[in-house]
């Protein structure tokens, strides 16, 4: 991110609890435009609650969430809904509607969301499921027809459909093969360059974090513990980032496993 | 003594919890009504869902029912030599009150459920974040279309539902008590107001929110995978069952308490 501009996302002093279980605790965190920043960090860090802040779902208790400068926590819901034009998100579950067709998945919010002609909106999808490799055929199927990899890659389709300024990826290649991982890793970069958005992106797949990221941050206990280029993650000196990217039982990260 | 008054402090003010964040839940899903975008292909989708669906086992019911207290009330009847009566009582029974109350609580299990079931699952598996990822708000979405078809669809049955009923009645006077039958239905018209059919509309109007309701309401806060969607369907169930009777015996008060 360049110095002095403003930032597409800028988090700070983001507070989050659940009853006693502060989630985030003060989290500052800034994504600079058109790059494609990745925060790692173990299962219930928080990881996917600071996304979840940052598009609204959740409410924090404190801090601030600003979107190209704009203040977002406490947003009215109609402008709300304007800003989430902005953002594309593809879930880790991939969350398509069961109830529709793969085609009209994919052309959700432009139909809904943008009040786009259905006929045009279709061939949009189609060109969009084309981008990630899915013929047009698939379109006419319905999400329960697919593989893990095909869902994803449907909503990864999904989530580029309107062209969005923010693309926010979610777990993209848990429970998937290390070749499908590789397939989508492939396609987010291809697809976040070719729009030239904005990517946020959450994973504990340091392989998927490594190819897709231009700045990897770690959360630990709510906070970012440690931020830098991809390239440094691997000679951070930070002890967290380290047991975390060699995956060791020992150091300072103690998961909260009890004795058998 | 001051644990138990803890405990009944404490249940109390998470009942009144409990009812504003339904009424804040209903008033959210109706203000979505007073701006676009609006859905009418998906009203008109849950019209056909929870009214053309419901038709077999209102239809069901309300036959049995009809028969069922034509029987009865001639049983009763007879003791004091009032079997002429039995008609009156099987029209306005079935009008006033069965007709509305029990196709309310056949739509509760029938389509309360499903709608607790299909909004949970889409709450367990981000769908309904994914809506709103998408710029479209799920009380719009999911919630308007189903409280409205609700208000709409559950009178329209319960015309079905009253017509059928009184039938059933007419079946059992005629063929199996020996009632005439041109003085059958001279009975059921002649004591029958149009108030006894209005109040049973408006109930049927309530009793159809209540159910849409209580299913978007409890699949909407449904968590925790399988299990939390089956407590949702469950609780929407319940608590549609016992607010259709609650909501009949003030409505029934509402409109002939003074009488």
């Amino acid at each position: 991110m360049s110095d002095g501009a403003v930032p597409k996302i800028a988090v700070h002093g983001l507070e989050k609890s659940f009853g006693p279980k502060r989630v985030l605790d003060g989290l500052d965190i800034d994504c600079g435009v058109r790059e494609s920043l990745v925060i790692i960090g173990g299962s219930g860090t928080g990881k996917s609650v600071l996304i979840k802040c940052i598009l609204g779902l959740l409410h924090p208790e404190a801090g601030s969430i600003r979107i190209d400068g704009v203040e977002t926590v406490g947003m009215p819901r109609g402008e709300r809904t304007r800003l989430m034009q902005k953002f594309g998100m593809l879930f880790q579950g991939s969350a398509l509607f069961d109830s529709l067709l793969v085609w009209e998945n994919v052309a959700f919010g432009l139909i809904q969301g943008r009040g786009m002609e259905r006929a045009k909106a279709r061939e949009i999808a189609l060109t969009k499921l084309a981008a990630v490799g899915l013929g047009a055929e698939v379109g006419e199927l319905r999400p329960a027809e697919l593989s893990g990899g095909m869902q994803k890659r449907v909503a990864l389709a999904r989530a580029i459909a309107a062209e969005p300024e923010i693309i926010f990826f979610d777990e993209p290649t848990t429970g998937l093969d290390p070749i499908m991982a590789d397939v989508i890793n492939d396609l987010i970069i291809k697809c976040v360059r070719e729009l030239g958005a904005t990517a946020v992106s959450i994973t504990h797949d340091m392989v998927s974090a490594r190819k897709i990221a231009d700045r990897i941050a770690m959360l630990h206990r709510g906070k970012i513990v440690w931020s830098g280029p991809a390239e440094d993650v691997d000679d951070s000196g930070n002890p967290f980032v380290d047991q975390f990217v060699h995956g060791r039982a020992e150091g300072p990260i103690q998961m909260e496993v009890r004795a058998l | 003594m001051l644990t138990f008054l803890a405990s009944v402090g404490a249940a109390f003010f998470a009942f009144l919890a409990a009812t504003g964040r339904l009424v804040r839940f209903a008033l959210l899903g109706l203000a979505a009504a007073f701006a676009p975008p609006f859905y009418p292909r998906l009203i008109l989708r849950q019209i056909v869902a929870i009214g053309y669906y419901s038709l077999p086992v209102v239809g069901l019911t309300a036959i049995f029912t009809g028969m069922v207290l034509a029987l009865q009330s001639y049983t009763g009847f007879a003791r004091f030599n009032a079997e002429s009566a039995v008609a009156t009582v099987v029209v306005l029974s079935v009008t006033r009150e069965l007709g509305p109350v029990i196709a309310g609580l056949m739509v509760a299990g029938r389509v309360g459920a499903a709608m607790a079931a299909e909004i949970g699952t889409m709450r367990v598996t981000d769908q309904i974040d994914a809506l709103t990822t998408l710029s479209t708000d799920p009380f719009r979405y999911l919630v308007l279309p189903r409280l409205l078809a609700g208000l709409i669809t559950l009178p329209l049955l319960v015309v079905v539902a009253d017509i059928i009923g009184v039938f059933g009645g007419y079946i059992v006077g005629t063929y199996k008590l020996g009632f005439n039958a041109a003085s059958y239905l001279t009975q059921t018209e002649t004591y029958l107001e149009r108030m006894d059919v209005i109040s049973g509309l408006v109930k049927a109007g309530v009793f159809g929110f209540i159910v849409a309701l209580m299913g978007c309401y409890h699949g909407y806060h449904s968590r925790g995978g399988a299990e939390g969607v089956g407590n949702a369907t469950t609780h929407a169930v319940v608590s549609a069952s016992i607010l259709i009777l609650l909501s009949n015996y003030l409505l029934t008060t509402a409109f002939f308490g003074s009488k």
